[in-house]
């Protein structure tokens, strides 16, 4: 099943299903890494509110889809991890790393928003 | 109730043959935790312990199969996961569950952190017989 991406406006916006496969996730950094070109995006949101596991593969996944979109001059935030997934990857060893993390979608937005008007000024 | 869990539902085998199996996988571990009582935490523990030993089925030995059962001793009730595989075996089962999670450079089977949270875990792998790892947790 492949992850809707959403545009608005200088934002994308994925929103991870339940069942998300490997094969899904590594599809959405394909797309994300083009789409930030194609629309020229300034920050992505992937959401994952609705996963019930996060485990090793899609964790260093979502570590790299932040890579490849910050290669492209891009910010991305995840939002939505539940309070239990956050549990087994603090249980697990889990990491994302330096990946930024939001509680969810309007916190997410609003973590871009404090970065752009952050590197406008900077500009 | 554990004792409520249908004696046909108390076990699933599912096949491992490609990455998509693995999400069917942690589905069945899910389902019988909670048929059990474990509560939505630990239920997503046992979830991702068998992703994560699902996953190296397929990166490893790319088929095999991930048996789920509900197991009881002493009174305690708990939910067994069985991962084997004829695949090439661990050569050092010892380093891998040494190094399994550090984000770089380790092995990356994941089984440092699997052992950590399940209560039992053992693993049988040889070059010969491929692997075999049991996993299980007690409801608490």
């Amino acid at each position: 099943m492949a992850v809707p991406i959403l545009k608005q406006s200088k934002y994308l916006i994925a929103t991870i299903q339940s069942a998300l496969s490997d094969t899904d996730l590594v599809l959405l950094r394909d797309a994300l890494a083009e789409q930030v070109g194609k629309f020229r995006s300034r920050g992505v949101i992937i959401d994952v509110t609705a996963l019930d596991v996060l485990d090793s593969f899609a964790s260093r996944t979502l570590r790299d889809i932040a890579y490849v979109v910050g290669l492209r001059g891009a910010q991305m935030v995840i939002v939505g991890i539940q309070p239990e997934v956050a549990f087994a990857m603090v249980q697990l060893g889990i990491t994302l790393n330096s990946v930024a993390t939001a509680l969810d979608l309007e916190e997410g937005l609003a973590y871009l928003d404090g970065r752009l008007r952050h590197a406008q000024r900077g500009a | 109730m554990p004792n409520a869990v249908p004696e046909e539902t108390r076990e699933a085998c599912v096949s491992i043959e490609s990455v998509n199996d693995i999400v069917a996988a942690r589905r069945q571990g899910r389902i019988l935790a909670e048929r059990l009582g474990f509560s939505p935490s630990e239920a997503t523990l046992v979830a991702t312990a068998i992703s994560e030993l699902a996953r190296n089925i397929v990166a490893y030995a790319q088929r095999g199969e991930v048996v789920i059962r509900a197991t009881s001793q002493a009174g305690r009730h708990g939910v067994m996961i069985i991962a084997r595989d004829q695949g090439p075996g661990i050569s050092d089962v010892k380093l891998a569950l040494q190094q399994g999670y550090s984000t770089s450079g380790g092995l990356g089977l994941g089984l440092p952190g699997v052992r950590r949270i399940m209560d039992v875990f053992m693993v049988d792998s040889g070059p010969d017989r491929g692997t075999s790892i049991t996993a299980t947790k007690w409801k608490i």
